[in-house]
C-alpha cells in the first residue's frame, strides 16, 4: 500500500472539518424554519428529518387531490374501532348533543365549542383519499370547517408551531404543525358522503388531515392543544404514533 | 502500475446501494405483508375484489387471508427504515449520477461501443452465454454489450422508476406533484407497479450475482471491494508454465 501523502491527510483533515461543520449549520437552520421532527432523535432520526424537511420544503400549500363525486368509493372501509366505552354510548344515545371540543394552549381565548357551535362556523367540503400505511384507500366526501377557522376564533398566538389533538379514546392522540393545522383542507368533519359522519369512520367528530396517512386522522376528537414545542407530550416525541413504534410525520 | 478495476466512487457507491437495497427489500416485505393484497386504480381496500393476493397470513386481522392467525406488526420500524434506506439509495444514486457523468463512467464504460449499439450485437453476446463461450480477453477491462444495456436500463429506468412509484403512494408527494400518481393510473396501481418493478430488480440482483459466482466469486468481490483483480488462475498457471 502507498504510504499517505501529507497533501493528501491536510486535505482529508479540511474535507472532515468542513463537512462536520456543514452538517452543524444545515441543522441549525432546518430547526430555525422549522424542519426538525419530534421524533429526530435514535438510529431512525436522520432519515425522518430527511423526509419532514423534504416535504415541508416540496409541498408548501399544495392541496390534497381532490376527486370527481362520481370516484367516491362505493363501500368505503372503516377499520377496527375499538369499544368505545359506556361514556360515549351515552353521549351516543343523546345525538352527540353533549359532545365537547375544548380548545386550549397558546390561544387568546381558550373555548369549549359544541358541535353545534362548530356547525355554525363556515361550512366546507372535499373529496378526498384516506390512505392508511398498510396500503389500502378510499375516497369519501369530507365535510366539515378547517381547524384554521377554529384556530382563528380562538385566536391562536403567532409563536403557536404544532396543534396536538386527543380522542376519546384515551391512548389516540396525535400533532401537527402549523402547515398541516392551517392547511385549507384541514378539517374539523362532522359530515361524510352528504350524511352524518358514522361512528365507525370517526363520528361525530374527526380531524382530517389529507396531506398524511390515515393515522393522522384522529376519530372522535374531544380537545385540541395549541403549542409551541411537543416535550412535554407523553414522551415528546410529538404524538402517541412515535412511542408506538411509528413515524409521527405520516406523509408519506 | 495496474489500473484499478472499478474507482473507488464506483466501489462505495455500488456497496451502498447493496446495503440500502437489501434493506428496501426486507422493510418492503414486512410492509406487504400488512395488507397482502393488490389493486388496480386509484382505490382499493379488503370491501373491493383486488388485482390479485399473495397466498400469505397478514398481520393485520382486518385481512381476510385463509389463514387463522395473524403475524406480529412489524410496520413499524420497517417504514422508519425503508424511507431511511430510500434516502441512502437516493443520494448515492445522485452522487454516483452526477459525478459519473462528469467523469465520463457512463460515456466510457456503460455506454455501448460503436460495434455494441445494434440488437445484432446484443443476441450474439447472449448465443456466447447460452453456449458458454469463454470471454474474450477484452472483457477482462470492459464490458460487453449486453452488460453495458442492463447496467445503463436499471440505473436510468428501473431505479428511477421503482423510486417514483414509491413516492406517488405519498399523499404528501402526491400534494404537490399529482401528475406523477395521475399518470402512473392511481395511487393503487403505482402501488402494484411498485411491486413488480421491485420483482424485477430482484432478477436483475439474482441474475447478476450468478454471473459473478460463474466468473469467479471472491476475485469479482475483491475487485470490487479493493479495486484491484488479481489475473485469473489458470492465467498465471499458463504464464508459470
Amino acid at each position: 500500500m502507498k504510504p499517505i501523502s501529507r497533501r493528501t491527510l491536510i486535505a482529508t483533515g479540511l474535507t472532515a472539518v468542513a463537512g462536520a461543520s456543514g452538517l452543524a449549520a444545515a441543522g441549525r437552520i432546518a430547526r430555525r424554519y422549522g424542519l426538525v421532527p419530534p421524533d429526530c432523535r435514535g438510529v431512525y432520526g436522520a432519515g425522518e428529518t430527511l423526509t419532514y424537511a423534504a416535504h415541508r420544503l416540496i409541498t408548501g400549500n399544495s392541496m390534497a387531490r381532490e376527486f370527481p363525486r362520481s370516484m367516491i368509493s362505493p363501500k368505503p372501509f372503516m377499520n377496527e374501532v375499538y369499544p368505545l366505552g359506556d361514556n360515549f354510548k351515552k353521549l351516543q344515545a343523546g345525538a352527540f348533543s353533549d359532545w365537547k371540543l375544548t380548545v386550549d394552549g397558546m390561544v387568546a381565548h381558550p373555548t369549549t365549542f359544541s358541535l353545534a357551535d362548530l356547525r355554525s362556523m363556515p361550512r366546507h367540503s372535499q373529496i378526498t383519499e384516506v390512505v392508511c400505511e398498510e396500503g389500502w384507500s378510499y375516497v369519501a366526501e369530507w365535510i366539515g370547517t378547517p381547524l384554521s377557522e377554529v384556530l382563528r376564533e380562538t385566536g391562536a398566538l403567532p409563536q403557536a408551531r404544532y396543534v396536538a389533538y386527543f380522542s376519546f379514546q384515551p391512548d389516540w392522540w396525535e400533532s401537527i404543525d402549523m402547515a398541516d393545522a392551517n392547511h385549507p383542507q384541514t378539517f374539523l368533519t362532522m359530515g361524510m358522503n352528504d350524511g352524518d359522519l358514522p361512528v365507525g369512520f370517526g363520528g361525530p367528530l374527526r380531524l382530517r388531515v389529507p396531506r398524511q396517512l390515515g393515522y393522522k386522522s384522529v376519530k372522535y376528537v374531544t380537545r385540541l392543544t395549541v403549542t409551541d414545542s411537543m416535550k412535554h407530550f407523553g414522551k415528546g416525541l410529538g404524538s402517541a404514533s412515535p412511542e408506538g413504534g411509528y413515524a409521527w410525520f405520516a406523509g408519506i | 502500475m495496474e489500473a484499478p478495476r472499478h474507482t473507488l466512487l464506483v466501489r462505495v457507491t455500488h456497496w451502498l446501494t447493496v446495503i440500502s437495497f437489501v434493506a428496501l427489500l426486507v422493510t418492503g416485505f414486512e410492509i406487504v405483508v400488512s395488507h397482502p393484497r393488490f389493486y388496480w386504480g386509484e382505490t382499493g381496500n379488503v370491501n373491493m375484489k383486488p388485482l390479485f393476493t399473495i397466498p400469505i397470513p397478514s398481520s393485520r386481522d382486518t385481512v381476510p387471508t385463509g389463514y387463522s392467525y395473524v403475524m406480529p406488526d412489524q410496520n413499524g420500524w420497517s417504514r422508519y427504515l425503508h424511507f431511511e434506506s430510500a434516502w441512502v439509495l437516493v443520494l448515492t444514486g445522485l452522487v454516483y449520477g452526477a459525478v459519473s457523468l462528469l467523469n465520463g463512467h457512463f460515456r466510457r464504460n456503460l455506454f455501448p461501443e460503436p460495434g455494441q449499439r445494434t440488437l445484432g450485437a446484443h443476441l450474439k453476446r447472449i448465443g456466447q452465454y447460452l453456449r458458454r463461450t469463454p470471454p474474450g480477453p477484452e472483457e477482462a477491462t470492459s464490458y460487453n454489450a449486453l452488460q453495458r444495456t442492463t447496467y445503463l436500463f436499471v440505473i436510468f429506468v428501473m431505479f428511477p422508476l421503482v423510486i417514483l412509484t414509491g413516492l406517488a403512494l405519498s399523499p404528501s408527494f402526491n400534494s404537490a406533484f399529482p401528475f406523477v400518481v395521475n399518470l402512473l393510473g392511481g395511487r393503487q396501481s403505482a402501488r402494484t407497479m411498485h411491486f413488480f418493478l421491485t420483482w424485477a430488480l430482484v432478477l436483475f440482483f439474482v441474475v447478476h450475482v450468478v454471473m459473478i459466482a460463474v466468473s469467479g466469486f471472491w476475485r469479482r468481490m475483491r475487485g470490487m471491494t479493493t479495486g484491484r483483480t488479481d489475473p485469473a488462475p489458470e492465467l498465471v498457471m499458463k504464464e508459470g508454465v
